[in-house]
């Protein structure tokens, strides 16, 4: 089979476990997603579902010893598993960038802002060191900062938030990567400078046509911005569809359940919905079955699949499992 | 960052003020008198008490302090009661007998803890790590003068590879080469010990700042940018983890002169610390506080330094 | 009558600067603020970083001085330390905060957490103190085996009840909640916000709930105040500041709420950035030299910042 060409990322039953006292558990348990040329793609899920573990190991930082990757990504016919440190490195900013969540903790404390962003520009392209100075204020202005030249000499703390993460943005895109990964790129920031942080990528996915990884745990930001969501949970995808299809319709139980709990009403008096149970620990984890069967315990036995594989209900809308068939909610 | 540095030594004034001032009325509390060690037995009792007029004695506590400090200005710390020699040029010679120790150990130290500091970080719980905590252990418990003792003993009589006491043979041969030479034979002992049982603070302060740097979320930025392993170490990691040591020089120099007071006295070095010990069981007033004087000082200078140099590493603590 | 009463509450924080380290300045993190919360009431404080909504709080516990202005709680000031003390008002007002790890101490067990604000106020022997300590866990739901753990072997959601036991453990009238929710999974802060309304019924305790997440807030305070630049700039019911919002600010921070409205996602944003461009470049109309105008009455419960002419000359 031909592969379309805007295909940027094509990820195959990515196995990712953690070594805990010696035994390796998987905290990403065969996941396979592809990102597409000018896409964003929404990887939502909340903790311990294995979002962030999956952005580590696209870019392939993770502490090596005490993680197994195993499985397929293939970026450009390269798979990335496996993958040596000198030949990541080359991918590492080149065509991947990253955006992290907390934009103070992300950026030296004892560097100028000009000579973080300049340091990626340093290792990955040709221009001599004149031409990285104009590129970093080309940069700083391309991410909206006023005065890029006053600012390029700043430390991180004399910026503001929503700043530095805007100067996070423009080392990630330095080197005009065709993926973007971002995590959590807006949970530490206020909502109005989360919005304008938001429509920067959206800009910037327009004049560069990068495919945009987001992992979030907010469902209005997905709404807001991605084509295409997947929801992780425990390791797992449960249902991947696009973005208008996974909020008009959506199937698996853990989705419902989550837009369930989301306070959205003027009626105080209204109990939020509580999904019963917790997120298993790692080494807790059950390896067959549903995952998600424990936390819905009034649903049948049978209703659940053995083996739960993805089914497509429609084009491009897959669910785990069969149970999201005889799914309702107990009140 | 100026205006940190100049406002920073000013605050020093009023420190300084304060300690004479303190020093000051502590020696006046002390017997005896600058006549005490100059009294001839056959000197009239109304000489002497002349004499004390003659020399303000008789003044109020504060115009004997200012007199005491216009003094000080001049560079005239009054006589030393034993040596029969002012106390400026008899710590004068001590002092820089002094620093010259205190500057190779300082050296020393910095170049035996820093390397290792720096490979305990990188190989933690691995042998290299386990073998520098071992060797930190030892050099933590054992006290300053037994090592010294023990190293006087070993290399100074056993080996005979140091010599034992003083700052310079009286047998060197001439010629400023020499000379030089000779005086660092003559530090080199005490300032390796010294250097190497003073060198646990600072690998500590490196291997945990080298271990919580590493899993830094901006360290994970430069990695995230394709920056070579060894580059991330060096410009991201490395750098961070000095931050506390050049905060803590200010200790070490104020350690060392402490230090300097027992180190001294068993390698019969003559510098401050031994002048120090001397000035005390001969009751010699006048030389003891000056050197408190200008222990206390250094102190304060080492503060001050440690200050600066932290304000010209982080740019956090510049105030604008 | 209401529970408590914020007067004019003020706390300016002196800038120093020039080369003596004087006082050039004052950064006024609360500038003039006024509210009441009523008995078993849940009122909300919503605001950006830096809105100064936490100082607020912490002003309200005795956590931080006032510059000037008044609290006043069963008719006494409480602003001074000497009153506090006097009504046993550490007692009555408990505070929930946003980090869960950092406020609970590591080293202690969950029955010494929960007991130590008892053991301050009440002489309660082992026997009667472990029995409370137990009902307190069984209202938050927690099993009883929690007691001899520690927090690091809870998750984010247990232990953030384990601080709301702790905050009801001395039957507190009032209740501070600094984003009490904020750092939780949305299936679990589901549980932290109805375990709150639960506890607040049982107890009839009031909330002063101080968060950034107007969704959450909506779901929890019927009657709220928005809060910018260390002063308010709309205070009214839900409905009012929902459904008819005034002050340019609070439609700002509204437009910025991300909607799971995914097929009209480009209509929010070209509303969001109209509401932002009005924001940017109406500045002198909403504000005064970037002061928040007095708050002026527009309906029953509703008040807006606004220059008194605009007032008269929109109606």
């Amino acid at each position: 089979m031909e592969k379309p060409s805007d295909l940027l990322l094509d990820i195959q039953h990515l196995h990712t476990g953690f070594r805990l006292k010696g035994k390796f558990y998987d905290a990403v348990d065969d996941v396979s997603l592809t990102l597409r040329k000018n896409e964003i793609l929404a990887i939502v899920g909340e903790s311990g579902s294995g979002k962030s573990t999956l952005a580590s190991s696209i870019i392939g930082l993770y502490d090596q010893k005490n993680t197994r990757v195993r499985g397929d990504i293939l970026f450009n016919e390269l798979n990335l598993v496996g993958l040596n440190e000198s030949l990541f490195n080359r991918i590492r900013g080149k065509e991947i960038g990253m955006i992290f969540q907390d934009p103070l903790a992300a950026l030296n404390p004892l560097m100028r802002i000009g000579a973080q962003i300049e340091e990626t520009l340093y290792y990955h392209t040709k221009l001599n060191e004149k031409e990285r100075k104009t590129r970093v204020l080309e940069l700083l202005d391309q991410v909206g900062i006023p005065d890029p030249v006053r600012i390029s000499r700043q430390y991180p703390h004399e910026l503001s938030g929503g700043m530095r993460q805007r100067v996070i943005i423009a080392i990630a895109i330095a080197d005009k990567p065709s993926i973007l990964l971002a995590d959590e790129p807006t949970t530490a920031l206020d909502v109005t400078i989360q919005a304008q942080i938001l429509d920067l990528l959206k800009d910037i996915q327009d004049e560069t046509s990068a495919g945009i990884i987001l992992i979030t745990h907010d469902l209005g930001v997905v709404s807001e911005t991605a084509d295409r969501v997947a929801v992780m949970y425990a390791g797992q995808i449960v249902e991947v569809a696009p973005v208008d299809e996974l909020f008009t319709n959506p199937l698996h139980p853990y989705t419902r359940s989550l837009l369930e709990s989301m306070p959205q009403t003027d009626v105080d008096d209204e109990e939020l919905h509580v999904i019963e149970g917790t997120v298993p620990s790692l080494d807790k984890m059950m390896t067959d079955g549903c995952r998600f069967a424990p936390r819905i315990p009034w649903i049948d036995a049978t209703s659940h699949e053995e083996e739960p594989i993805l089914h497509e209900v429609s084009p491009g809308h897959e669910v785990r499992c069969t149970c999201y068939r005889d799914f309702y909610f107990k009140n | 960052m100026w205006k940190t540095i100049l406002r920073r030594v000013l605050v020093m004034i009023p420190q300084i003020i304060i300690l004479s001032i303190l020093i000051f009325f502590l020696a006046k509390m002390m017997p005896g008198d600058p006549f005490t060690g100059l009294i001839d037995p056959k000197m009239d009792v109304n000489t002497i008490a002349k004499l004390k007029q003659e020399y303000g004695l008789n003044d109020a506590p504060w115009v004997q302090y200012l007199n005491w400090v216009k003094n000080l200005f001049r560079g005239d710390l009054g006589m030393s009661y034993t040596q029969h020699m002012s106390v400026t040029s008899l710590i004068g010679d001590r002092a820089q007998n002094t620093f010259w120790l205190s500057l190779v150990t300082i050296i020393l130290s910095y170049l035996f803890a820093i390397p290792m500091g720096i490979i305990a970080g990188r190989y933690k719980d691995k042998w290299p790590d386990q073998t520098i905590r071992i060797f930190n252990y030892i050099t933590f418990a054992i006290p300053g003068f037994v090592a010294y003792v023990l190293a006087l003993w070993l290399f100074g009589y056993l080996l005979n590879w140091f010599p034992t006491t003083g700052t310079v043979s009286v047998s060197v041969a001439p010629g400023i080469f020499n000379y030089i030479l000779d005086r660092a034979h003559h530090i080199i002992l005490p300032a390796l010990v010294a250097a190497l049982i003073s060198t646990t603070t600072t690998v500590q302060y490196l291997r945990t700042g080298i271990i919580d740097n590493q899993v830094e979320d901006y360290v994970r930025t430069a990695r995230s940018k394709g920056v070579p392993e060894r580059v991330v170490f060096n410009k991201h990691i490395l750098r961070n983890s000095l931050l506390p040591i050049t905060a803590f020089i200010g200790n070490v120099i104020g350690a060392l002169l402490g230090g300097a007071v027992m180190i001294e006295t068993v390698f019969s070095y003559p510098g401050m610390g031994k002048l120090f010990m001397e000035s005390i069981s001969q009751r010699d007033y006048p030389v003891l506080t000056a050197l408190i004087l200008m222990f206390g000082i250094l102190a304060i200078v080492g503060n001050l330094i440690s200050d600066i140099v932290m304000t010209i590493v982080d740019p956090r603590i510049r105030v604008k | 009558m209401s529970l408590i009463q914020i007067k004019d509450l003020k706390i300016h924080y002196p800038i120093r600067s020039g080369f003596f380290n004087r006082v050039t300045d004052h950064v006024r993190a609360v500038d003039g603020i006024n509210f009441e919360i009523e008995e078993g009431e849940t009122y909300g404080l919503i605001g950006e970083s830096g809105s100064g909504k936490s100082t607020t709080g912490k002003a309200i516990v005795g956590l931080e001085d006032a510059t000037s202005g008044q609290i006043i709680y069963k008719g006494h000031d409480i602003t001074k330390a000497s009153e506090r003390r006097k009504l046993k008002y550490n007692r009555d007002v408990q505070m929930i905060f946003q980090d869960s790890m950092s406020s609970l101490n590591p080293k202690k067990r969950i029955f010494d957490i929960i007991a130590e604000p008892i053991r301050n106020f009440e002489s309660l022997s082992k026997e009667e103190e472990k029995k409370r300590v137990q009902e307190l866990l069984d209202i938050v739901g927690m099993p009883s085996d929690a007691l001899y753990k520690y927090p690091h072997e809870f998750s984010g959601g247990q232990r953030q009840r384990i601080g709301v036991a702790r905050a009801v453990a001395t039957k507190p009238k009032l209740i501070i909640a600094d984003e009490p929710v904020s750092a939780l999974d949305l299936s679990v802060q589901a549980q932290v916000l109805n375990f709150m309304k639960k506890i607040q019924k049982e107890y009839n305790i009031s909330y002063l709930f101080i968060s950034h997440d107007l969704g959450v807030v909506r779901h929890m305070c019927e009657n709220l105040a928005i809060m910018h630049r260390g002063r308010l700039v709309e205070v009214g019911t839900r409905e009012d500041i929902y459904h008819n919002p005034q002050h340019i600010y609070t439609k700002r921070l509204l437009a910025a709420i991300p909607k799971i409205d995914p097929k009209n996602r480009e209509e929010h944003k070209a509303h969001r950035q109209a509401v932002e461009k009005e924001f940017l470049e109406n500045q002198d109309k909403w504000y005064k030299n970037g002061r928040v105008y007095p708050l002026q009455q527009i309906g029953k419960s509703h008040f807006v910042a606004l220059p008194q002419d605009k007032l008269e000359g929109g109606r």
